[in-house]
């Protein structure tokens, strides 16, 4: 019995269900075997009057093994090339047998599950929110490499298909039927292969319903040929837009829009071949590895709850208090409210709590604005937050965080007046960046309920939550953080007690490695220039201003206060830049009147002229790749002592927390993929390299000296 | 080398916009290229059959200019049957490299006698109608890092810190000059008015120049790629020249080349061909040179072949009494003169393509016979012509009358 059940009814409809071995359908070798067989019934079916896909699991189709996937090397090209070209052949015969073929669209369709449908005639979906349809490949390193860059191409014109290629965007039936994506919607799932049905009865005398747009003669693509003049504007702005967006960093990005450029102007066979052989360099190329590898398996593991506690019971947080309701505040106050959270916003004073409100209602006027809400809606949430500068009103909160200013003594404070009023199960979370945990809940009466929250800025945008646990707090108090943190959306890394933890330590050594090279005379342009170039969203200068010199310079003072400077490291470079930018000249970052850059009104800004004076030394010789090694070693080799010394618990978090919270490069796929793809032995050279030409900062750590002796990759 | 390599003369046709309000939108490609051969036969008394080869360049060689053009004027035209034609593509070079390699078949011995020019009907065949990598093809302009020449303009007004008055006023100049020259008929001999079937004129003299151009009314004019620059090119250039915080926009229509229809021949032959045809040489080239630079930027290459053509030659800077440097873009004759540290007064002293268009595969034979023109004109002996090339590339030939 095959893993495709086949039926044929009496109008002559085939009805092929897909009920595969394991939770969802997926492209494997079961799949090649059921559907060999299946194709070589269909041909050699007589009188058969339509073919209906169906699925017998909640996702329709759930595309390629990504567990096959991330082990193809580039020395397998070959086979895999050839395999893919199997695997497309199939697809081929099926959109080429005699009779109309309809997909019946019963849950996600993505990636390979929507080129399966792109190889029918006919697509029909149920219309539900859980129906996603789309090719989020790019998201992974790969692109649509199953037919699907060159059929969607050819199905709706180049410049239509390119951005649902390339964004890896999932839509909803509804909107996927605007595009032209899908056909038709039903609006039950029992309604399905029935409407299959009826359209291929209806369409019985219509030959063209069995072939498709592309193979019919005289067709033409819609929009014309990307070499047509009416496309000369995506065909130059395209690939500058996405070189801009990229960096030439995401290969898999570059390849697909190629792919589909030239399935605009050639024949559907040639151009499923291109697609197969840039296929074959893509998926076995080391971004498609990193990105697999964290964006899929370690993200899963951590949405999964791998570091959560096992032994503790789900919990849902109903009432949050925020402290504070400055930047961070308001932001934790509207994705809590967001999430169906009662909100308690409390400040010192009514009007500062009223402003941090006015902050979620300009969001979600935006959200209404965009039609992405609606008023009721919006309204429902903004009445979550209750604006206060009353302790009493945040009676009964199972969960207060405390989001005031990174001194320890108003922490301290601040814990001791208002964990009273924390429900009896209550837990307390306390939102910095830097201060060790244990050392602020000394305040606590209940230090075991105490947990870091730290929360990134702007808390709607930043998508990552890094928990950090001190010293005595206990495996409820986690597990709840961690079940918060997933009821806003966000997802959580859980940290060890550290100063500064794993993000704040991290990010400190790009922005110190750029006060080196700023010292040393490196023109300041390039040092920024090379940060983007490496794959940071900004400049380490730049990325300084915003976050602002001053809370660098208030950073070595409470490390100073608490007998901790230099803990991590020389900080006497840094120092000297936070004397000569602040005390000398006043230049405390940007909302500060300008730091290493000037601001104009017009939004323009350009490098503070008398920052050449101090520093820049024309005749300084260094290559633009020790620039930008530098500004990623420091970054990786921090991230490699954090998980040395257990300040990180796993790899996924590492990777996953320095691309969600730090910016680092995606397509490394984090700190740690990027010395698993390095190489070990080619990293410790270059790291030896580094150390003898700009320090010992640069000493390779002995994590990756074990690793390599063990012959396995850091996962 | 063997042979010299004699110009025997050198015309063109008017230059008009290039777009379908211009004077010579109305005439085909072969027809414009026909008549200018028809006249060079008849002022030269040219025994056509004695011609070995015509070396034709353009730049969009499709559509009406397509397949051939060369061969297909020298038909049109009636000459004999036995001359050959050949059309060639070097982006801008074109006309500039046909007569290059004109003069080189001529230097090797192994013909005597080749028409090199080029023609561009801009209004009829629009540039990039030839398609090609650089636009439609994505993985090459991700890797190459492909910008618009504009762009590439505006980087260097940036490198080189040309403000926005700075290129202005070197336009303003080209086109005092050129409306000068022509005013005066000092193009005449070299320009070949443009007739009906029925002999009826339809353009004698270059109407695109604009006399009564102003600092004002160019400081006006908006900068054409500043736009584009937004969407993604900018960043391309900056990540390259990673000393630069923005790329200064200063480059408009006013201080870029125009886009013109127009067509060039210059007669370049043997000292054998003079004497068998009865013609007396009126120049010689000394020196030709072809060289890439940085293709992102696409147009700092004129400087360098120059240099290159001046070591072939064994000559010095100061051996050049005038230099021409075709006006793609105003920033474009700027780098040029700082390059070879020359100055205006030696440097297209007649104007340039801002004022008078550029035929894009004309160009280089229109300015042999101004460069011609003028070094007689001044009893002058040497000239270096050069001009920026896309991809990167950089011309120059070196010519000095006998």
């Amino acid at each position: 019995m095959s893993v495709f059940k086949y039926e044929r009814d009496n109008d002559g409809i085939v009805t092929v269900t897909m009920d595969m071995t394991g939770p969802v359908n997926a492209m494997n070798a079961e799949y090649h075997e059921a559907m060999s067989e299946t194709i070589a019934k269909l041909e050699a079916e007589q009188g058969m009057t339509g073919v209906v896909f169906a699925s017998a699991k909640k996702v329709f189709f759930a595309g390629g093994d990504l567990n096959d996937l991330v082990k193809a090397d580039p020395e397998q090209a070959e086979a895999f090339f050839n395999a893919t070209e199997e695997m497309k052949a199939g697809l081929r015969r099926i959109e080429k047998l005699p009779v109309p073929v309809v997909a019946a669209i019963n849950g996600a369709a993505l990636g390979g599950g929507y080129e399966l449908c792109l190889a029918c005639n006919h697509r029909i979906a149920y219309d539900h929110k859980s129906v996603q349809i789309g090719l989020p490949e790019c998201s992974l390193g790969l692109y649509p490499g199953g037919g699907g860059v060159v059929r969607l191409t050819k199905l709706i014109g180049v410049e239509k298909a390119l951005p649902y290629i390339l964004e890896s965007k999932c839509l909803v039936p509804a909107k996927a039927l605007k595009v032209g994506m899908i056909d038709q919607l039903v609006d039950s799932i029992e309604a399905l292969v029935p409407a299959a049905k009826e359209y291929i009865l209806s369409v019985k005398d219509d030959e063209l319903a069995a072939v498709q747009v592309w193979d019919r003669k005289g067709y033409r693509i819609l929009g014309g040929a990307i070499n047509t003049p009416r496309n000369v504007q995506t065909a130059t702005m395209g690939p500058a837009m996405l070189s801009q967006k990229t960096r030439g960093l995401m290969p898999q990005m570059t390849a697909a829009m190629d792919v589909a450029f030239q399935a605009s102007m050639l024949d559907i066979d040639t151009a499923l071949r291109i697609e197969g052989r840039e296929f074959a360099k893509i998926a076995t190329g080391p971004v498609a590895k990193n990105m697999i590898s964290t964006f899929f398996f370690q993200l899963n593991k951590i949405n999964g709850g791998a570091s959560r506690p096992q032994n503790v019971e789900k919990n849902l947080t109903r009432k949050v208090g925020i402290l504070g309701a400055g930047m961070m505040g308001q932001g934790i106050a509207y994705v809590s409210a967001m999430a169906g959270i009662e909100v308690v916003l409390k400040d010192i004073s009514q009007d500062a709590a009223d402003k941090g409100k006015a902050y979620s209602e300009k969001l979600l006027q935006k959200r209404i604005a965009r039609g992405q809400m609606d008023e009721a809606k919006a309204k429902g949430i903004l009445d979550l937050i209750l604006p206060t500068d009353k302790n009493e009103d945040l009676q009964g909160c199972d969960l207060i965080i405390e989001a005031v200013f990174e001194n320890i003594g108003l922490k301290h404070g601040i814990t001791k007046e208002i964990e009273p009023y924390l429900s009896e199960d209550g837990f307390w979370g306390s939102n910095t960046s830097t201060l060790p945990i244990t050392q602020l809940a000394e305040a606590s009466a209940k230090p075991e309920n105490f947990i870091g929250i730290h929360f990134f800025s702007p808390v709607d945008k930043m998508p990552l939550v890094e928990i950090i646990c001190g010293e005595q707090t206990s495996d409820e108090a986690l597990a709840k953080a961690f079940d918060y943190t997933m009821q806003i959306r966000k997802t959580p890394i859980v940290v060890n007690d550290s100063l500064g933890f794993f993000t704040s330590r991290t990010f400190g050594t790009y922005l110190d490695e750029a006060a080196h090279l700023l010292t040393e005379g490196t023109n300041p342009v390039r040092i920024d220039s090379l940060g983007k170039a490496i794959g940071m969203p900004v400049g380490p200068l730049q990325i300084q201003d915003e976050t602002s010199l001053e809370l660098s310079r208030k950073a070595q003072e409470t490390w100073a206060e608490m007998g901790v400077t230099d803990k991590w490291g020389n900080g006497d470079v840094i120092r000297r830049v936070i004397k000569d930018m602040i005390t000398d000249n006043g230049r405390g970052g940007r909302y500060h009147g300008g730091g290493y850059y000037e601001y104009h009104e017009d939004g323009s800004k350009n490098i503070w002229p008398p920052l050449y004076e101090l520093y820049y030394n024309a005749d300084y010789q260094i290559s633009d790749q020790d620039i930008k090694d530098r500004l990623m070693f420091r970054q990786v080799i921090e991230t490699l002592k954090c998980l040395e010394t257990g300040v990180l618990r796993s790899v996924a978090d590492a990777n996953i927390g320095s691309i969600f919270g730090i910016g680092a490069p995606a397509h490394t796929g984090g700190f740690i993929q990027f010395v698993n793809t390095y190489g070990f032995d080619a990293f410790i050279a270059r790291c030896d390299e580094l150390a003898a030409k700009y320090g010992e900062r640069f000493n390779c750590p002995e994590i990756v000296k074990e690793q390599a002796k063990s012959g396995e990759l850091f996962s | 080398m063997s042979n010299t390599a004699y110009i025997y003369d050198a015309v063109r046709t008017p230059r008009s916009k290039g777009k379908k309000d211009g004077t010579l939108h109305e005439v085909k490609p072969i027809d414009l290229g026909a008549g200018l051969f028809r006249a060079l036969q008849q002022r030269n008394d040219l025994d056509t059959s004695y011609v070995d080869d015509v070396i034709m360049g353009c730049v969009s060689p499709v559509g009406e200019q397509g397949s051939d053009i060369a061969k297909m004027i020298v038909q049109n035209a009636d000459w004999d049957e036995s001359v050959a034609g050949v059309q060639l593509n070097r982006f801008c070079a074109s006309g500039l490299e046909a007569v290059n390699s004109a003069a080189a078949k001529v230097a090797s011995g192994w013909d005597n006698l080749i028409v090199a020019g080029g023609i561009e009907c801009m209004s009829r065949v629009p540039m990039g109608s030839d398609g090609g990598a650089m636009v439609g093809d994505a993985a090459f302009a991700v890797k190459t890092g492909f910008v618009p020449q504009g762009i590439g303009a505006d980087t260097i007004a940036t490198i080189d810190g040309y403000s926005r008055e700075d290129v202005d006023a070197y336009a303003l100049e080209s086109q005092k000059r050129a409306a000068k020259a022509r005013d005066n008929g000092w193009f005449d001999s070299a320009v070949v008015p443009v007739l009906d079937k029925n002999g009826v004129m339809i353009l004698e003299r270059d109407d695109f120049i604009k006399a009564d151009s102003t600092m004002q009314g160019l400081g006006g004019l908006r900068a054409s790629f500043a736009e584009m620059g937004k969407y993604g090119f900018d960043d391309i250039i900056l990540k390259k020249y990673n000393t630069l915080e923005r790329i200064n926009h200063v480059h408009t229509p006013g201080n870029s080349s125009g886009i013109v229809d127009g067509a060039s021949a210059v007669l370049i032959g043997s000292e054998q061909a003079g004497k068998d045809l009865n013609m007396t040489p009126r120049a010689r080239v000394r020196a030709t040179a072809i060289l890439s630079s940085d293709p992102i930027i696409m147009l700092a290459g004129p400087g360098p072949s120059a240099k290159k053509a001046l070591k072939t030659a064994g000559m010095t800077k100061d051996d050049i009494d005038l230099w021409e440097i075709n006006e793609a873009f105003a920033s474009v004759a700027m780098r040029y003169m700082r390059d070879l540290d020359i100055g205006h007064d030696i440097t297209n002293v007649v104007g340039g393509s801002i004022a008078m268009g550029h035929p894009l595969g004309a160009t280089g034979g229109c300015i042999i016979g101004s460069m011609l023109n003028e070094l007689e004109r001044r009893d002058l002996s040497t000239g270096m012509l050069s001009l920026c090339v896309g991809g990167g590339m950089g011309i120059s030939c070196i010519i000095e009358r006998v």
